[in-house]
């Protein structure tokens, strides 16, 4: 593999209007290089603006380094330039179903399998989508992953969201007991978006976690990954200390499951 | 500023780590009182203090555990804590990443009596 990204790498260097950017920056991506892999692509994108590979090779390296949404914008380039992109409708679907968009999740994955019909990843993730969609439909609730299984009140004292604020496991009750898991997710985010600028203003680093200490309870807000939000709220009797650990455990949970649902 | 505010401001900032503690109002974000170190942007700290202590009492209140009394935001180089009081002033502390959260709380409860 590094014969090759040399071999590679001197081909480029010959002829920096070749197209083995697209196999190089692969090859990098593949290797865990990440930074290299996404010069490589955006190099080859400056030369090659009309090529939708180009969009659908730096999408894959910005999933890879957790820029979610810029990876979206970039396979939508692509399929503005190719309609029928596998890799594109792949990776849109993906991200789709990551956050909760069954209908969009079920577009793309169809016309996926409509350009490849023998992809069996995409057979396999068409699948996964059209169950979840049948049990979204049939309206039973528990359509969010058992993400946080064998800890206490998984399902109600913990919650998996994205930046957006858009539940992705877990759940929430509010005082009442009624379901509060869409409502948490939004505003969490929110919170999170006030902590980011926060910190950024006042120089203070990545902001790692907040703790909210009230009169019912405590709620304690992290990152298992830069774009994720992990809420858990426990009552009084758990003081805010222990709440920090089982939100530790609860964190390296999540971001397992994060890591499994990676394309 | 009254001495009783300068009071209790200066003992927060006594406590290790600390480089600045402000009275701020919670609606609007303003300065109240200041007991900051050089460099500290006072009205910077005080606005996104209320404005973030604002968005995590709507998040605290739908996850069931009522309105905040304290606020702790952990950042690799830095601490931002919050303790909203009835009278609706917010004794805010920004403070080095390795803050005795412990110590400085007991001081801001003192501040927070202060004010009411």
């Amino acid at each position: 593999m590094a014969d090759e990204i040399r071999t590679m790498t001197a081909e480029l260097a010959r002829n920096p209007d070749s197209l083995v950017f697209l196999d190089l920056g692969e090859a990098l991506r593949a290797r865990g290089q990440l930074h290299r892999s996404a010069q490589v692509a955006v190099a080859g994108l400056e030369r090659h603006p009309n090529t939708a590979d180009a969009y659908d090779l730096y999408a894959r390296v910005l999933v890879d380094m957790g820029h979610l949404e810029q990876a979206f914008e970039q396979w939508g380039q692509a399929i503005k330039l190719n309609a029928r992109h596998l890799g594109a409708h792949k990776g849109m679907g993906f991200l789709s179903y990551r956050w909760g968009d069954l209908d969009a999740a079920l577009e793309h994955l169809e016309l996926a399998l409509a350009t490849d019909p023998l992809d069996a990843s995409v057979v396999q993730a068409l699948r996964i989508v059209r169950d979840a969609a049948e049990v979204a439909e049939a309206g039973d609730l528990p359509t969010l992953p058992a993400i946080f299984q064998g800890f206490e009140a998984a399902d109600h004292g913990m919650l998996l969201a994205d930046e957006r604020g858009r539940v992705l496991g877990g759940g929430m009750r509010d005082s009442e007991g009624a379901d509060a898991a869409a409502d948490v997710a939004a505003l969490a985010a929110g919170g999170g978006q006030e902590a980011e600028r926060t910190t950024r203003i006042l120089g203070m680093g990545d902001w790692i976690s907040m703790v909210v200490e009230g009169p019912a309870g405590n709620v304690h807000i992290s990152r298992p990954d830069p774009h994720t939000l992990l809420v858990v709220a426990r009552d009084r009797s758990v003081p805010a200390g222990r709440l920090a650990l089982l939100a530790g455990r609860a964190g390296e949970v999540a971001r397992r499951w994060l890591e499994e649902q990676q394309p | 500023m009254t001495s009783r505010f300068r009071q209790a401001l200066d003992n927060i900032t006594r406590v290790r780590g600390v480089r600045g503690a402000l009275l701020v109002t919670s609606d609007d974000g303003l300065v109240v009182a200041d007991a900051l170190m050089e460099g500290i942007r006072g009205d910077a700290v005080a606005a996104l203090a209320a404005s973030l202590v604002a968005k995590l009492t709507k998040a605290a209140e739908s996850a069931g555990v009522g309105r905040p009394h304290f606020v702790h935001l952990q950042a690799q180089d830095g601490t931002l804590v919050g303790l909203p009081t009835s009278t609706g002033v917010l004794v805010v502390v920004i403070a080095d990443r390795e803050l005795n959260v412990g110590l400085v709380r007991l001081e801001m409860l003192r501040a927070a009596e202060a004010v009411a």
